[in-house]
């Protein structure tokens, strides 16, 4: 069974249909990387996932509970589907290993020596170590964005949705961010990341998919799209972003 | 005309028990505007339309009619509305609550609501639900942002005890008119009265101060 499958997936704000009709699965395992023009649906097709937004039409089911269960169910999704924010949103009167033990704690129901201890232990997968005890407003954008990717692991979620984690950094810190994000796709974690960074969907991703106007335009393998695109959209766009 | 410090050495056991009632019933009232307050602001900031409706409608009453009427309602009207007889005391601290506790929701909600709205969702995504985002992550930060305007608020329900007066509790103004009208010493009585609501306002003051400076602002 697939961990995301997207049946018929309208949303809409308003008038304006952000996606349309979206079928799309996602196995166990897999590293999906999402781009597209900006207002596309990509971001939208993210939080969908983790019903951040409501889906209006057919129906989305993550690990096997569908978005629209309501209450406690969706709080069972969002605890298997840990996401990383483009503006970080680390809780700012909490130093770093508060942010991590933080989920553990209130989420999992952990004792506070224990959410800490595994915490560091985070912390120091993510190259912070030594950065517990600051707060968030004392670290670079690319050590509070790591903050958070340890913040999401925390909650051993089953896949990592990401959106545009990146996007807000300075380029010179973008790869200690990408670094991270690539060595978590190599212990195998279920990744779904929105971002422009097409050499990290080169190099990571196991498929890459294009999106225009709330739909999938194309969906394939990352090498053979990027080195050759047919689609004459998805063309246009990596020549804008590249 | 010569200022008399032996006036305001015979007045001040009188008007210090004054102030003293002052401060219970704004401690008291602040304890309760603070309580109610919070309640009707989340409403207000979180609540369905029946919820919202209901604190809207308590907001509004409060704010847009003065003091001394509700205080005057609850210990004149409500007698005969309801047959509930009130000391005054109870009237004087019910006023506070009731006042306080309007303009305390609108901070509280325009405090949570200022706080930006990624953290919600950071919160959210974890799996938690609401209620612990609001007390766990937005509260602590609203918090932070809420303590000089009600700071106001305290200050403004303290000296608003005054107006008890009407309903004779005797606190500090009170004891101050009636020591005035036994002895006519106008500029001693007044000025003693006045440079105590200073004290308390000024403790209140440097008390908000010092919680300022040992929470970071976020």
């Amino acid at each position: 069974m697939s961990i995301v499958e997207f049946r018929k997936v309208t949303k809409t704000f308003d008038t304006v249909v952000v996606l349309k009709e979206v079928d799309l699965a996602i196995e166990a395992g897999e590293v999906v990387v999402l781009i597209g023009p900006s207002g596309s649906g990509k971001s939208t097709l993210l939080r969908c996932i983790n019903a951040l937004e409501e889906i209006n039409g057919g129906d989305l089911v993550v690990d096997g509970i569908s978005v629209k269960a309501g209450g406690s169910k969706v709080r069972l999704i969002r605890q298997e589907a840990g996401m990383v924010f483009q503006q970080f949103n680390l809780f700012p009167q909490m130093t770093a290993l508060e942010n991590v033990a933080f989920g553990p704690r209130r989420v999992r129901g952990a004792s506070r020596a224990e959410a800490l201890d595994q915490a560091a232990a985070l912390l120091a997968k993510v190259g912070l170590a030594d950065r517990g005890h600051h707060f968030p407003a004392e670290l670079s954008g690319g050590q509070q964005q790591r903050v958070a990717i340890a913040r999401a692991l925390a909650v051993k979620p089953k896949l990592m949705l990401f959106d545009e984690p990146t996007s807000a950094l300075d380029p010179e810190l973008r790869h200690e961010v990408l670094r991270v994000m690539q060595s978590l796709a190599e212990e195998g974690m279920t990744m779904i990341v929105v971002t422009h960074e097409m050499a990290f969907a080169r190099k990571v991703g196991t498929r890459l998919i294009f999106m225009e106007e709330g739909k999938i335009a194309v969906d394939g393998a990352p090498a053979a799209l990027l080195a050759d695109p047919e689609n004459l959209r998805l063309r246009e766009f990596l020549q804008h972003v590249n | 005309m010569e200022f008399d410090w032996t006036v305001i050495v015979d007045a001040l056991p009188a008007l210090l028990g004054g102030a003293r009632l002052t401060i219970l019933i704004a401690l008291a009232g602040l304890v309760g505007g603070l309580a109610v307050g919070f309640l009707a602001g989340l409403m207000r900031a979180y609540g369905n339309a029946l919820l919202n409706g209901l604190a809207f409608a308590y907001i509004e009453l409060v704010r847009g009619t003065p003091i001394v009427v509700q205080v005057m309602f609850i210990y004149f009207a409500l007698p005969v509305l309801a047959d509930i007889r009130v000391n005054p005391m109870t009237a004087a601290i019910t006023a506070i609550v009731v006042n306080a506790g309007a303009y305390i929701a609108e901070i509280v909600r325009g405090s949570f609501l200022s706080v930006h709205k990624g953290l919600r969702e950071a919160g959210l995504a974890l799996g938690l639900p609401l209620w612990k985002v609001l007390f766990y992550i937005i509260g602590p930060v609203a918090f932070r942002r809420m303590i000089p305007p009600l700071g106001n608020q305290f200050i403004v329900s303290l000296k608003d005890t005054s107006l008890f007066i009407v309903i004779g509790v005797g606190e500090l103004t009170r004891q101050g008119q009636e020591i005035m009208a036994a002895n006519f010493r106008a500029v001693e009585i007044w000025t003693a009265v006045a440079v105590l609501y200073l004290i308390m306002t000024g403790t209140l003051t440097l008390i908000l101060r010092a919680t300022e400076k040992r929470m970071r602002m976020l």
